[in-house]
């Protein structure tokens, strides 16, 4: 018997392992490489986007209630000269001339008594106007030129029933929605594969008594259980994921349980078991890594379930509360402003729904990948 | 007189491409093959030699990455690239196939008469009765006893032998003029294989048709073909009469083919050398669970079976699938609970638990008939080589295991740099190195060898008994060989076991087994499988 040299032992070839074969046919598939391009834009619009949005995701612009998607900024020129009239009066200020000078509002003022130079504050209270400014003072100020510039404000994606940005509120909608979804979703695989395995492999009464625990809780109602966390528990962000990872494991064990026991039958566990091996290192080295295969494909499809299932959590008004929002909430609002605010459920409903197309092609194209002989 | 006739199906400069992400893979290169009518030829080659692809591609039934040049003429008229529907004309009622897997061949759902009956009534246009008579004339046709019974029964009462007479039942009820047989016996027991030729032999007699027989077995070639191909690596490399190919080979693969038979006879061991295992008496029972109308009915798969191992010697353990020649090697390593006494070392093994059993699992090793269910996919040679390692020598460092998976890889002849590999990178003998490697690591002293080489190319399986005899020599390791392979295990064994349901039905050593056989059932089984050998060597 000859001992390897080092020098051939130290360099070995780098095999090719299954996960490298299924990478190189997922990056063939033009499906799947779109989806994962679409994900990735939409996981760091949401991740970035509200830090690069010049608009706070609370903040209300009251005059800008309900204000149509545009690419052009607000206020809209007809808009600006109506919006002054109706301040100046509430400033309690007679207008006498009005002139649009560039950006910039030019008006001519009087009043029966004195100007205040406070009343400028009535012009800068209003979302359309900044640094309004009192001039030219005469008569016993009670004439004066008083001039505002005009806010120029983008809303892309138009602003909702409360005058919020709602290109804002998508992007950090998005991090809560896909926070979840990922979230919930790993808690799930956790428990679901380890818990599955486990049953799977030994199998006996052990299997059938934790088998018909999930049995158990499966024939609990989800809306029930959610209601009674939130009772017990107050609303609170990190319920959801208790309370959806809590629900979607079983499927996840019941999958892999059903790996298990075709996996405990091959020969290579067989060989495991004849050479020694404890029950932990068999499942450990064995079992998980043989299931995963499928666990991966259904957490592509866990992930968009979850994303709606808090959508209508929160539609019911068990999940996220305001002002932190969420694509599900996001669009019950749109839902209900449908006539004449279509943007605000069209909007939120592009980002939810190519979320969904992308995982659900991501899922697919895995599978594919996975497992080739189906193709 | 044949000469003079022309060819029923002419395969003229085949070509197999298959588009892969790697790159094309040329199957098949360019082959010609004749079949005249009325006789057998048969296409011989390893796995990998193309020889299945050729006959898949003229059926218009490859892959769908396939790509097919040349042509395949069935009465001088081109079938090669036909759509399916012109196909269908030629393909399953003038030229029909068989395969080798008769289990999932046939419909589990319907009974079998249904299904020899469904497509002469769907295609046939005949009624349900006149096809029910027909198919009942088609199961006397194949010899299959009782068939009034067997008409109405489905797949699964049947047994492996029984489904592929109804396969070629089913391939015989259109009168083709040529079958094509695929490795129709290999997944069969020697004793039904030598009936099932039989049954072609006399059915080509008495029907007239042309026979295609692929196969990697040359006993049954010299058995039942007048001409042969002999294929390798998507080319033809020797053709012509049987007799001719097997008394003068030309080309050396042929001659490699010819000397693939394991040969060589064990030393035996001196007669002092001290027991290692003892069984007495070993028996295992599965009890099938009584249904709601059905009582608890107990298998003996294992019937009081006793034997002992001396170190360095080997025992054959010889029957047919079902006969409990794998149980009892599972029984003898405790890893299913048995009755009886299993001594290993002087310390009972029997009814020791698996907490128990880890400190001698070491010692006790078992290796496996499917190189590619025994390696798990995911992990890399170098891991699962070093697996036992971990449980049996736990203060070795991480770069000590490495270094004994080099070791154990530079024994079984495999380049340690591949240790990073995983098992799916391999060919088939490679496979059986690896698991070989896996049991060497630990240094054991009795190994079960469980149908080591049933799934291997004889040529590949010569090497590996080679490898294996090495390593008995070098380490003195105690062998209980588990196989259906005659041959192999002659080649192996010092003593022989010949099991039949449960029960030793002969037992001693193999000069006595193999050239004095006593028990009619191991005449037979050596009858059946010895045949073709005993020709070779009148010939050689």
């Amino acid at each position: 018997m000859s001992v390897t040299t080092p020098d051939t032992a130290d360099v070995p070839q780098r095999g090719r392992s299954l996960w490298d074969d299924a990478r190189d046919r997922l990056l063939a598939n033009k499906a799947a490489v779109a989806s994962m391009i679409v994900l990735a834009t939409i996981a760091l619009l949401s991740a970035f986007g509200p830090i690069l949005s010049p608009h706070d995701y609370d903040t209300v612009y009251r005059d800008y209630v309900k204000v149509p998607a545009s690419l052009g900024a607000y206020p809209k020129s007809d808009q600006v000269e109506p919006a002054f009239e109706a301040l100046v009066k509430r400033a309690r200020l007679n207008l006498e001339s009005y002139e649009r000078v560039g950006d910039q509002v030019v008006a001519e003022v009087t009043s029966r008594r004195a100007i205040d130079p406070r009343s400028t504050r009535y012009i800068d209270r209003s979302d359309l106007f900044k640094n309004a400014a009192l001039s030219d003072l005469a008569d016993e100020d009670k004439r004066a030129t008083l001039t505002a510039d005009i806010n120029y404000l983008h809303f892309y994606f138009g602003t909702d029933a409360n005058g919020r940005d709602l290109m804002t509120r998508t992007f950090i909608a998005g991090r809560v929605s896909l926070t979840i979804g990922l979230l919930a979703t790993v808690v799930a695989i956790t428990i679901g594969v380890l818990y599955g395995a486990t049953s799977g492999y030994l199998g006996g009464r052990a299997d059938q008594l934790m088998m018909r625990v999930v049995d158990i809780l499966y024939s609990l109602p989800f809306i029930f259980f959610v209601i009674m966390l939130v009772v017990f528990f107050g609303r609170n962000f990190i319920l959801m994921f208790i309370a959806v990872g809590a629900v979607e494991w079983l499927d996840m064990a019941r999958i892999v349980r059903g790996q298990t026991l075709t996996i405990k039958r091959q020969e290579y566990v067989q060989a495991a078991e004849a050479m020694g091996v404890a029950d932990g290192g068999i499942v450990r080295r064995h079992i998980i890594p043989n299931t995963l295969g499928p666990v991966v494909v259904y957490m592509t499809l866990l992930v968009p379930k979850v994303i709606l299932l808090e959508s209508f959590l929160s539609f019911l008004g068990l999940g996220i509360q305001e002002p932190m929002t969420s694509w599900g909430v996001l669009i019950s609002e749109g839902a209900r402003n449908l006539q004449g605010s279509a943007w605000m459920l069209i909007f939120p409903s592009i980002f939810l729904t190519s979320t969904l197309f992308a995982l659900n092609f991501i899922g697919d194209g895995l599978r594919d990948a996975l497992d080739p002989k189906d193709r | 007189m044949q000469d003079l006739k022309r060819p029923v199906l002419a395969i003229k400069d085949l070509k197999v491409d298959f588009e892969t992400a790697t790159g094309p893979v040329n199957a098949v290169r360019g082959v010609d093959i004749n079949v005249k009518p009325g006789e057998t030829v048969a296409i011989v080659g390893e796995s990998g030699s193309g020889k299945s692809q050729t006959l898949m591609a003229a059926m218009g039934l490859l892959a769908s990455n396939g790509r097919t040049q040349g042509e395949v003429l069935y009465e001088d008229a081109n079938i090669l690239g036909l759509p399916a529907h012109q196909l269908n004309k030629v393909r399953g009622k003038k030229i029909t196939m068989i395969f080798q897997e008769p289990m999932t061949s046939l419909d589990p759902l319907y009974t079998i008469g249904r299904q020899l009956a469904e497509p002469m009534v769907v295609h046939g246009g005949l009624s349900w009765k006149q096809a029910k008579v027909k198919a009942l004339e088609l199961l006397k046709l194949v010899n299959i006893p009782e068939p009034e019974r067997k008409i109405k029964a489905y797949p699964y009462e049947m047994s492996g032998g029984q489904r592929q007479r109804v396969m070629i039942a089913m391939a015989l009820a259109n009168d083709p003029d040529v079958l094509i047989a695929d490795e129709p016996t290999t997944a069969l027991d020697v004793t039904t294989q030598a009936q099932i030729l039989d049954l072609l032999a006399d059915l080509q007699k008495r029907l007239g048709m042309a026979v295609i027989f692929i196969t990697h077995d040359l006993g049954i070639v010299r058995r039942i073909a007048d001409r042969v191909y002999v294929m390798k690596t998507g080319e033809v490399v020797e053709s012509g009469e049987t007799a001719r190919i097997f008394t003068q080979p030309e080309h050396p693969y042929t001659r490699m083919l010819l000397d693939a038979e394991p040969t060589g006879h064990k030393p035996p061991v001196p007669d002092n050398t001290p027991v290692l295992l003892e069984a007495q008496k070993v028996d295992v029972e599965f009890v099938l669970e009584a249904g709601l109308f059905v009582p608890a009915h107990i298998l003996r798969a294992v019937d009081n079976i006793s034997f002992s191992l001396r170190r360095g010697q080997t025992l054959g353990i010889v029957g047919e699938s079902g006969s409990g020649k794998s149980t009892l090697g599972r029984a003898v390593l405790n890893l299913l609970p048995a009755g009886g006494r299993v001594v290993f070392q002087g310390e009972v093994v029997s009814g020791k638990d698996r907490a128990a059993m880890r400190a001698l699992r070491k010692d006790m090793q078992l290796i496996f008939q499917d190189p590619f269910g025994s390696l798990s996919p995911r992990m890399t040679v170098g891991q699962i080589i070093s697996e036992g390692l971990l449980v049996h020598e736990p203060s070795l460092s991480a770069r000590d295991r490495d270094q004994r998976a080099c070791q154990a890889l530079d024994e079984v002849s495999l380049d340690p740099a591949m240790r990073n590999r995983y098992p799916h990178e391999f060919s088939g003998g490679q496979r059986q190195r690896i698991a070989i490697a896996r049991t060497m690591v630990l240094k054991p002293q009795f190994v079960v060898l469980d149908e080591p080489t049933s799934a291997l190319d004889r040529t590949i399986q010569k090497q590996v008994v080679e490898l294996l005899r090495g390593l008995q020599k070098a380490y003195d390791l105690t062998y209980l060989f588990i196989s259906h392979d005659l041959a192999v295990v002659r080649a192996l064994s010092d003593t022989v076991m010949v099991m039949q349901r449960g029960k030793v039905v002969e037992a001693g050593s193999v000069d006595d087994i193999f050239q004095a056989p006593q028990n009619a059932y191991t005449k037979e089984l050596i009858g059946a499988a010895m045949l073709t050998q005993q020709q070779m060597m009148d010939t050689a």
